[in-house]
Formats: structure tokens, C-alpha cells, sequence
């Protein structure tokens, strides 16, 4: 067992490094966040800069922060009692943890994708026309128009078109996916956060998701976490490895998986632990 | 190796084979004990309708049952006898209906706010005085009614009695809502965590969530809950008697006296003549009281089933 502190300074402030984000256009940037859930710290001084439409892959062993710092993104931790945030999380430049910030278009602006595929208990239609209508949209066709533009995005649309009344439960696991997936964009949001999204899924549905990805990232900032470094390596631009709720490297993803600077990243890559 | 069958077991084995046969037969023993008590509700439910059907089949040779579809209940008179069960049906009816439609919004709220608004804390006080509330004895809620509820309808509608429809509806509204709560509450909570955090992160405040999906996901186990909080309701006799009037009529009127099925039982039962039309009159009364509580219950069993199933996916 080794300690984090061994390995960074993390009181270094100097983060993020500004030159492997050079030609990046920064969509979110993180300063010296700490999270608590009541009197346990799970993430510890975090720095970093997410690019704007690109890919970045969060790694690292189970419980070292990722998922909680994914959450923390789109603020749904505060459904969880005794959460604390301190620091800031800007989305371009306006602080999401602010007194003022709207917490529905903040989540309407950042999307997001969960493990376990969790379709509402309706109509493939109504789940996709769920978040369009509450957020106002009533007109009939209008929702026609973007259940189809976001199956046919999310690679679905060919499979269900017949069956849009159906129950949602009723599709496979890697469908059911793909349809939260289409549910997401369908608020047409600016940023997704993918919280190890094929993880519950067989090889050939993951690389279907896979694909949807690749697809995706030219119009979305995405960010995924995920258990699979194959995974991190195959869809992301940059990847972030957590350790213990530490931030201990940031760099694009080639760099992370051919000569990371850290000895424990390349422990945890290299399957050393984790 | 195995022994072939043909030798003669020795004195061990043999004990071992005793011992065997004794703990299959205790096995079986066991099992015939826990099915007769078992099936001992289903033997009571079959005799009590069969003594009720016996009780009240001497009514179908004198006077007829005809007698029972007649719109006036008379069992006592010089002049001529009616057994009209339409007053006391419609009476039991308009109470019911009245108790439901009220209990409803505010058991469904009830619950809604118990499972997804509450905290912990609150939700710790709350349900014990919501359990207090199912343990009241129905007199007791009957003398509330006679002095604060009774009252209360006759000032506020200008009623020359309180004693009305409405007044017993209210005091059932009290009998229903613990029904309503905890099976709704069961419901509401057994609704997948995944299906909120999804409609959250889609940006639907936490009201919205709540209407759109937690609630609709738990629609099944609702119904469920009203439908056994109206069986409770139609069944209960005390409480009704006490501040309902028993005024024996067709009506509609929820500001009108009215008599229930369950009331005119227990009114009348104790000073009947054995075996006259009256008194098999009452039992059909009880026929087809049992016959409305025994269906709303199949129907909350089948909703209920049916969201067992959905639950367990």
C-alpha cells in the first residue's frame, strides 16, 4: 500500500497543466473542490479543466471518487442528505455551486447517462418526451420530431420505430442503453456525464455503445466513467485517474496509457491493483 | 460401494431406517397441521356464507324475494311488512362513496409526503400517530362525531340535524386514511430510486418527479390502497350508527339521514323475532354486505398482485 501523498503535491495549485488542454476549448474547470458526505471527505482538492467536445474518461479503483466527482457536475449529490461542497465548479465561467444557479437547467445543460439503464415504466415515446415536456414542450408533433431525432441519434430508431407505444421495459438491456441515451439528448443538453455506461452490458451491445459515443463527441462534451481501460483508451480524448478522492493524473489519453508520470497510474493501468 | 438390497440390514441400520421413517412421518405430520390451519380461514369464509344463505333462505318462500328489491325498509309494521334492501344499499353506498372521495386526495397526499418529503425525522413522528389513528375504536370516533363533527355540519350547511350521510362519511374519512397511508407509503417507496434520479437529472423539479413518475409507477399499489380502505369503510358499523341518523331511505343527498346496511344489522339483530321474514331479511342484508366487502378485497388482491409481479422485475 502506498500513499497518495507520496506521489503529487496536493497543495500544488499550479493545476491544471495549461499546455495539454493548449488547443482545447475549456467547457468546465474545477478549482479546489473538496466533497464531504457529512463528516467523510471524498474528494480532496481537486484541479482540472474538461475540454468542450471531446471525451474525457474518468478512471481509477472502485471508490476513489470518480463517480462522486461525476455527480457532482450535474449537482446530483444534493438529493443525497449531509452533502458538502466547498470550491467551484464553473461551466463556461458561471459557478454551478452558486446561491443563484437554477439547478433544473443546470441538469437540462448537463445530461446524464447512469449504470444501471433506468427507462421509466413508460412508453418508448413517453420516456424520450418526458423531458422535452416538462420542460414545456406540448405541441404533438413537435415531440414526433425529437423522439426521432434523438433514436435515430442514439442508433435506436430502426429497431423501435414499430413499437414506440410500447412499454420501455420491454427492450433489451443494451436498448434499454440506448434509449436512456436518446432520453438525455432529448432536453438538448450541452454537456454528458456517462456514469460507467456499459458496464451492465454484454461485448457487442458496449461496442455498440461505444460507437454511439464516437458519434456523439463531435457535438457533446462527454465525460464517462468507467472500470474498462480498454474502454477509456478506445473512446476518450483525455483521461483523469482518481486515487482516494485525489485528482492523481490528468493527460490525454494516449500519453496516460503509454507513459503516465505517475508510478501509481501506471500501477493501476498496467492492472498492478484496482 | 453400495450394499446390494438383497442383505439383511444389520441392527445400526435398522435403527438408522426407524429413525428415518419417524422423522418422514413427523414431516408429514407437520405439514397436514400447518394446511389445516391454513386453509382455516378459507372454511370459515365458506361456512359464514353458507349460514348466512341458510339463515336467509326462508325469506325466497315468505314473503318472496322480490320483497327485497322494494324502495322502502319497514320490517316492523301493522300494516305491511317491507323488506326493501334498495334504502339501506344506497345508504352504505353514499356513505362510502362520500368517505372515499374525501379520503383519497389526503391519503394519497399523506403518503406522497411520508415517502418523498419528509425527513427521516418527521417521518418517525408522523406514522406512529397515523398507526394511533387505525387503533381507535369506532365508538370512540362515534362520540367525536355526536359532539365536534355532527355539529360542525349542521352550522356550517344550516342543517336543521347534523345527523347526516355526510357526518358519518367524515368520521369514516378517519378509518380510511390509515389503509390508505401505509399500503400507498409501501407503494411509493418500492418505486425504483433509479426512476427519480433519472427524472432529476433530466432537470424535473423534485413536484414534477414526484406526479410524473413516482407516483404513476406506484399508480397499482394506490388503487389497491383505496379499494381496502373503502372494503374497511363499507364494513364498519359503529361509528356510522352512531351519527348517521338511521333514517332508512333512497337518497342521494349527503346532507339527508341515511341508514346502512351494517347500522340496520346491528340495530336490529338483537331484538328480532327468530326465524320471521325479518329476521332472514337481515341476513340477506349481511349476504350482501359480505358479498361487496368480499369483492372490493379480490379486486385490491389482483392489484396487488399484479404490482407484486411488476415489483419484482
Amino acid at each position: 500500500m502506498f500513499k497518495t501523498e507520496n506521489f503529487i503535491n496536493i497543495e500544488d495549485k499550479s493545476y491544471p497543466k495549461v499546455d495539454i488542454l493548449k488547443n482545447e476549448k475549456v467547457k468546465i474547470e474545477v478549482r479546489d473542490v473538496n466533497f464531504f458526505y457529512g463528516d467523510v471527505q471524498a474528494l480532496f482538492n481537486l484541479n482540472l479543466d474538461i475540454p468542450e467536445r471531446k471525451v474525457t474518461a474518468l478512471i481509477g479503483p472502485s471508490g476513489c471518487g470518480k463517480s462522486t466527482f461525476l455527480r457532482s457536475l450535474n449537482r446530483m449529490n444534493d438529493i443525497i442528505d449531509g452533502t458538502r461542497v466547498e470550491g467551484k465548479i464553473l461551466i463556461e465561467g458561471e459557478d454551478i455551486y452558486n446561491n443563484s444557479t437554477d439547478v433544473v437547467s443546470l441538469r437540462k445543460k448537463v445530461g446524464m447517462i447512469f449504470q444501471k439503464s433506468n427507462p421509466f415504466p413508460k412508453s418508448i415515446f413517453d420516456n424520450i418526451a418526458y423531458g422535452p415536456r416538462i420542460h414545456g414542450i406540448k405541441n404533438k408533433n413537435t415531440l414526433m420530431e425529437i423522439v426521432e431525432t434523438c433514436l435515430n441519434r442514439s442508433a435506436l430508431w430502426d429497431e423501435v420505430k414499430d413499437r414506440l407505444d410500447k412499454n420501455a421495459l420491454g427492450l433489451s438491456g443494451g436498448q434499454q442503453q440506448r434509449l436512456c441515451i436518446a432520453r438525455a439528448l432529448a432536453i438538448e443538453p450541452e454537456i454528458l456525464l456517462m456514469d460507467e455506461p456499459a458496464s451492465a452490458l454484454d461485448p457487442k451491445s458496449t461496442s455498440r455503445i461505444e460507437d454511439l459515443i464516437a458519434a456523439l463527441r463531435k457535438d457533446y462534451t462527454i465525460i464517462i466513467v468507467t472500470h474498462n481501460m480498454q474502454q477509456a483508451a478506445r473512446v476518450s480524448d483525455y483521461t483523469a485517474f482518481f486515487y482516494e478522492g485525489h485528482l492523481i493524473e490528468y493527460d490525454k489519453t494516449k500519453k496516460i496509457f503509454t507513459k503516465p508520470t505517475q508510478k501509481q497510474t501506471e500501477d493501476y493501468i498496467t492492472g498492478r491493483f484496482g | 460401494m453400495k450394499k446390494p438390497d438383497t442383505l439383511p440390514l444389520n441392527k445400526k441400520e435398522t435403527l438408522y431406517l426407524s429413525k428415518v421413517n419417524k422423522a418422514l412421518w413427523k414431516d408429514k405430520l407437520v405439514k397436514y397441521y400447518l394446511l389445516g390451519n391454513g386453509s382455516l380461514s378459507i372454511v370459515i369464509v365458506v361456512l359464514i356464507f353458507l349460514f348466512l344463505f341458510k339463515e336467509a333462505i326462508p325469506l325466497i318462500q315468505f314473503p318472496g324475494v322480490q320483497e327485497l328489491l322494494n324502495a322502502d325498509w319497514t320490517p316492523v309494521s301493522f300494516q305491511k311488512e317491507s323488506f326493501g334492501l334498495l334504502p339501506l344499499i344506497t345508504g352504505s353506498l353514499l356513505v362510502t362513496v362520500l368517505a372515499t372521495i374525501i379520503a383519497i386526495p389526503f391519503g394519497i397526499i399523506g403518503a406522497v409526503y411520508i415517502s418523498e418529503v419528509a425527513n427521516s425525522r418527521e417521518r418517525e413522528f408522523l406514522k406512529p400517530f397515523i398507526e394511533i389513528l387505525a387503533g381507535i375504536p369506532s365508538v370512540v370516533l362515534g362520540f367525536f362525531g355526536l359532539v365536534v363533527v355532527a355539529p360542525l355540519i349542521k352550522n356550517i350547511f344550516g342543517l336543521n340535524s347534523g345527523l347526516t350521510a355526510l357526518t358519518g362519511a367524515v368520521l369514516l374519512v378517519f378509518m380510511a386514511i390509515p389503509t390508505i397511508i401505509s399500503i400507498s407509503e409501501d407503494a411509493l417507496k418500492s418505486v425504483p430510486a433509479a426512476y427519480k434520479e433519472a427524472s432529476l437529472a433530466l432537470g424535473a423539479s423534485k413536484l414534477k418527479t414526484i406526479w410524473k413518475v413516482v407516483v404513476p409507477a406506484a399508480l397499482s399499489g394506490i388503487v389497491a390502497s383505496i379499494m381496502l380502505g373503502m372494503g374497511r369503510v363499507i364494513g364498519e358499523t359503529m361509528a356510522v350508527m352512531m351519527v348517521t341518523g338511521n333514517a332508512a331511505m333512497v337518497t342521494l343527498n349527503p346532507f339527508t339521514s341515511v341508514r346502512t346496511m351494517t347500522a340496520t344489522i346491528a340495530a336490529e339483530m338483537g331484538e328480532v323475532t327468530y326465524q320471521s321474514p325479518h329476521y332472514s331479511a337481515l341476513f340477506w342484508v349481511g349476504i350482501v354486505l359480505l358479498t361487496a366487502t368480499f369483492i372490493l378485497n379480490m379486486i385490491s388482491y389482483k392489484v396487488l398482485k399484479r404490482y407484486g409481479i411488476y415489483e419484482n422485475k
